[in-house]
């Protein structure tokens, strides 16, 4: 019961795209396409999942021994920028076409804010191992939701005749607000 | 003259947030007030300064292909100062602002800046254009912030002017940020392009 809250609250009600606003450069970024969209997701819940357990035991099994907890910013980044040069390698060998697609995008996950947020917003909410891990998994699947309702909306906008100064960024930020307002009507419901 | 463009660039041809759409994260997340714009904006623009002076100093010791991880560290300390003195001096918006304060250390600007401009010009330039980059950022955020607490809560810089409960309480919230900040880009082009 416990971590079905977690992952309804981490997915609808707090969704982190829309209601915590982290991730925002890659949610405008790469939106434009339903397909690489889906890739982005895969990507980021791999290394949001990984970055979250790796920098939660570093966190309690190192800072806090050595009560050095406010090395947290400067360590939990220098592990998440070595991850993505990982799994940039790995993409890079088992699937070079998503790798093609992802292009710029995938070293920008090291400077993407959701990765980091979740990273210190489970330390802030003390949660332990599994609550973290299961908050990280929910928090990506909660962007990729998010993301890919986007991108579908925004296929669709491309079609339509906006106003010559709403074309393109400005529409996209007016309806990423009327999603947002939709994923307001969750509030409340854990 | 050339300083004087590198510091005014920042502030409407090339503005972090409404032109090269630059940390977007902070720019919603923070914007719930206009104080709350500044503070934030300051906050990074103190980053940013500092880190471009460090790097632009220290860049020909800086093998090339470890430079991306030698910034991050660079701008991470200054984060963990700002952080560190925010808590101590001023808490309330320290408290307010969250978790996007540890957050500007993956600012795309910060390292953006780092990377086109610090490693690549003479000190005193990085400070210059980090200055003028730090404060058009500040400046994107007041005037965001602004505009939402204006039509949120009826109040500019907390001084109100209008009853209580008489504002539109969705700019306050998530999707007004959106909304609000689409709509001044939008003004932009607007006038860009006439």
């Amino acid at each position: 019961m416990e971590y079905f809250v977690i992952v309804i609250g981490a997915i609808f009600v707090n969704n982190i795209l829309l209601a915590k606003f982290l991730g925002v450069c890659p949610f405008l970024g790469v939106s434009n396409k339903i397909s690489t969209s889906v890739g982005m997701t895969g990507a980021v819940i791999f290394v949001m999942t990984i970055a979250t357990i790796v920098t939660w035991l570093i966190y309690n099994y190192l800072l806090v021994p050595l009560d050095i907890k406010y090395l947290r910013t400067i360590s939990f980044i220098l592990v998440i920028a070595a991850l993505v040069q990982m799994v940039e390698i790995i993409l890079k060998k088992v699937s070079p076409s998503l790798y093609q697609a992802l292009g710029v995008f995938l070293p920008l996950i090291t400077t993407n804010c959701a990765v980091l947020g979740v990273a210190l917003l489970v330390i802030d909410n003390n949660m332990n191992l599994m609550q973290s891990s299961v908050f990280a998994v929910a928090n990506g699947v909660g962007f990729g939701l998010a993301l890919i309702i986007f991108a579908g909306l925004r296929e669709h906008l491309d079609l339509m005749n906006v106003p010559k100064g709403m074309k393109g960024i400005p529409a996209a930020l007016v309806t990423a607000g009327i999603l947002a307002m939709a994923f307001m009507g969750f509030t409340g419901m854990v | 003259m050339n300083n004087w463009v590198n510091f005014t660039k920042g502030f409407i041809k090339e503005n972090p947030v409404f032109v090269l759409l630059l940390g977007m994260c902070p720019t919603l997340g923070t914007t719930t007030s206009a104080i709350n714009g500044a503070g934030m904006g300051l906050a990074t623009a103190f980053v940013l300064i500092m880190s471009n002076l460090v790097i632009s100093s220290v860049k020909n010791f800086i093998p090339d292909k470890v430079r991306i991880p030698a910034f991050i560290v660079i701008i991470a300390s200054f984060v963990t100062i700002v952080d560190l003195l925010m808590n101590a001096y001023l808490p309330a918006l320290h408290e307010q602002l969250g978790l996007f304060i540890p957050l500007i250390v993956v600012n795309c600007i910060v390292l953006g800046r780092a990377e086109s401009f610090a490693s690549k010009n003479g000190v005193w330039a990085s400070i210059v254009d980090g200055l003028g980059m730090g404060l058009g950022f500040t400046f994107a955020l007041v005037l965001l912030g602004g505009a939402r607490e204006i039509l949120g809560s009826g109040s500019i810089f907390n001084y109100k002017f209008i009853g209580d409960n008489d504002g539109m309480l969705v700019f306050i919230l998530a999707p007004g940020a959106f909304i609000a900040l689409g709509y001044i880009i939008a003004i932009i082009n607007k006038f860009k392009k006439a």
